[in-house]
């Protein structure tokens, strides 16, 4: 089969264009001398079946960035049959050096000028025909989001594919261009008017970039995006929580009554519940990634950057990071894939290590609850706001830890796009490929760690389910001096091991240790812990180690169990010794009143 | 269009135009400057500033890009008065 490649600056529309030929067939794979994954699929070009690889975005290939590595070993490693080179059509004065460093000897290469429109709306006019005819290769206008051109695109990789017999690809007598040759192509056939500029970019820029206002309107914009992703989602969240109940009631429940207890209770409370669970997140996890996606691809992410990156810096992180991170309140594991943007594998380790100390919606619904059984209600707000605080401050104070560590090795030049529409299918396909892309990775890893809390709380078999007896029970008396001076008891040690399941999780464990529900459970608390220990519980639950989902992401994203390992341990420290801070001292401070 | 002395680009204001003289970057820096266009000869024009010495937003050609005063600092420019 004939190996296509696409190759490109970054932000040139050519994943657009890869999903455009594609379809939602491609798969991520490994390749010979390549440490990342590919995205390929197989897809049928004037009758044969071809094989199309898309390959990292890179800015030239004599670079040292992991991306420029990836794509100089793949064409070092692999052997290929065409390269499809995509370049901004109104940006080709600056991109053209790319093509000259791709095009080699026999090496057939035909170039996509994308964004078509855009450079038309700029009074870019190209000379199609003159420039295929300077460059002795052939060219094509597309829009890659819009769909047209792509046919054409189609018929010149057939016809590229058609005339390569395979005798003929020896010899070197391709295309060499040096800039000066590409320059001088140019400019006979690309016309650029002398102040071409987006009107309309620079208008709303002249407002969301605004000294004084610019920072406002992000956050508003990011508080709107957050409740519309709950206004839509949580319904939805609820609907398959009920879906899930009322299948398990249903149809479940008398299948496997014949089982064994053991083996019922493996299946139903440990599997099935446990990936529930984590299913109803999906759809939120979803919304946050068409979110994401709407945040990126309008332009907006850029913008945000431009106004963060002050503060940020300061951290050894970026402009981005804070975006990802602020995402991260929503939930951690989008946030997390979200980190892809950047180029610096040290920046994306630092951003990934401090993204799951956000308090994500998860955490929230845990912290309410709490809050609810053991403050007066007008202290509700403050309690939880010291919470955000000490989110943030975490936040902080890790990145400034380790900034030493994972060093930015990536110069923070940013490209800021014109503002664009996003189109629905654009949407669509990366919030389907982001979930697919995670469920993938994460499915099996969730159901070990399911099954694993599931034996911990339910074994051995004379014990009752959650109570002190059962080896989770056994593990919180064992734990019992190091969390006890946290103010942790042993039941409240249980519902945290359950917590690394899915943090709202918590409060469904307090229902099983406690025996009791809602009102009858917060009263029960109450009665049992005051306050102090309360406020170190939520401290220690907020911070400590992040849930199976963001774990099995940062283990996929990061391809490190190193890192994995540092981002479960780091936190779990960091937990013990502010809550160790926060109760000791609060101890002192209530017995000396 | 008469020019006046070189400076580097962090120097210059919104709304000021230079054009690019030398850039005394490394070697990684240089390339990606080079691919985004920030070229010898080439006219750089400053959008704005971002607040408490956050990053330039500067145009050069159909490109907008933002980049940081301590990386801005490494490009001299010659300022156009228009």
């Amino acid at each position: 089969m004939k190996r296509v490649a696409l190759l490109g600056m970054p932000n040139t529309g050519k994943s657009t264009l890869f999903n455009r030929l594609t379809g939602a067939h491609a798969k991520v794979g490994n390749w010979p001398g390549l440490t990342v994954e590919l995205l390929s699929a197989r897809i049928l070009v004037g009758g044969d079946m071809v094989h199309l690889v898309d390959l990292p975005g890179i800015y030239d290939l004599c670079g040292h960035s992991e991306d420029e590595a990836v794509v100089t070993a793949f064409l070092t490693q692999n052997v290929l049959d065409l390269a499809i080179v995509v370049l901004n059509a109104s940006q080709l004065e600056r991109q053209i050096i790319l093509l000259g460093q791709i095009v080699r000897p026999g090496l057939p290469v035909i170039l996509v000028l994308n964004m078509a429109d855009e450079a038309a709306a700029l009074g870019v006019t190209i000379d199609r025909d003159a420039l295929s005819s300077d460059l002795g290769i052939p060219v094509c206008l597309i829009s890659a989001k819009y769909g047209q051109g792509v046919e054409q695109l189609h018929a010149l990789v057939a016809t590229a594919l058609r005339e390569l017999a395979p005798a003929e690809a020896a010899p070197a007598n391709g295309p060499l261009l040096d800039d000066g040759a590409l320059d001088a192509a140019l400019r006979r056939s690309v016309m650029v008017p002398a102040h071409a500029s987006h009107a309309l970019t620079e208008k709303i820029d002249r407002v969301l970039l605004h000294p004084w206002v610019g920072l406002p309107i992000f956050f508003a914009l990011m508080y709107l995006l957050f409740q519309a992703v709950f206004f839509v989602g949580k319904p939805i969240q609820d609907a398959m929580n009920w879906a899930l109940t009322a299948f398990r009631t249903a149809v479940l429940d008398p299948t496997f009554a014949a089982l064994p207890t053991v083996v019922g209770g493996l299946l139903l409370d440990g599997i099935y519940n446990g990936l529930g669970t984590v299913a109803s997140f999906v759809p939120l996890i979803i919304l946050f990634f068409l979110g994401m996606a709407i945040v990126e691809d309008t332009g907006y992410l850029s913008r945000a950057a431009f106004l963060m990156d002050a503060l940020m810096s300061r951290f050894g992180l970026d402009g981005r990071s804070f975006v990802m991170i602020l995402m991260g309140f929503g939930c951690n594991v989008p946030a997390l894939m979200g980190t892809r943007v950047m180029r610096s594998r040290g920046l994306r380790l630092l951003t990934m290590l401090v993204i799951p100390l956000s308090l994500c919606s998860a955490r929230l619904q845990v912290f309410l609850f709490f809050i609810a059984a053991l403050f007066p209600s007008n202290m509700g707000a403050l309690v939880l706001f010291t919470l955000y605080v000490v989110s943030i401050a975490t936040a902080m104070l890790t990145s400034q830890l380790f900034k030493p560590r994972f060093v930015n090795n990536d110069p923070f030049v940013l490209e800021i796009p014109p503002y664009r529409f996003p189109t629905l299918r654009q949407m669509v396909f990366r919030g389907w490929h982001e979930v697919a892309h995670f469920l993938r990775r994460a499915t099996r890893f969730i159901v070990a760690g399911v099954v694993l809390v599931w034996l911990l709380t339910n074994f051995p078999s004379a014990a009752v389910p959650g109570s002190a007896d059962t080896w989770a029970g056994q593990i919180g008396n064992l734990l019992n001096p190091v969390l006890g001076p946290l103010g942790i008891d042993p039941k409240l040690t249980i519902a945290l091991i359950f917590g690394v399941v899915a943090k709202e999780v918590v409060i469904g464990a307090l229902a099983v240790i406690y025996a009791r529900e809602g009102g009858a459970l917060m009263n029960a608390i109450a009665s049992e812990i005051d306050w102090v220990q309360a406020y170190s519980f939520m401290l220690f639950a907020l911070i400590y180690t992040p849930c199976l989902s963001t774990i099995a992401t940062i283990r996929s994203e990061a391809r490190s169990g190193r890192f994995t390992a540092l981002a479960i341990i780091w936190p779990i420290a960091l937990a013990w010794m502010i809550s160790f801070a926060f109760y000791q001292s609060a101890r002192l401070l209530t017995a000396a009143t | 269009m008469k020019k006046s002395h070189a400076h580097t680009l962090d120097a210059l204001h919104p709304g000021e135009t230079g054009t690019i003289l030398a850039l005394h970057t490394g070697a990684e820096l240089y390339r990606r400057l080079a691919a985004l266009g920030l070229r010898v000869g080439k006219h750089v024009r400053i959008l704005r500033r971002g607040r408490f010495a956050g990053p330039l937003h500067v145009r050069v050609g159909t490109t907008d890009l933002m980049l940081r005063p301590s990386d801005a600092c490494c490009i001299q420019v010659q300022r156009s008065h228009l």
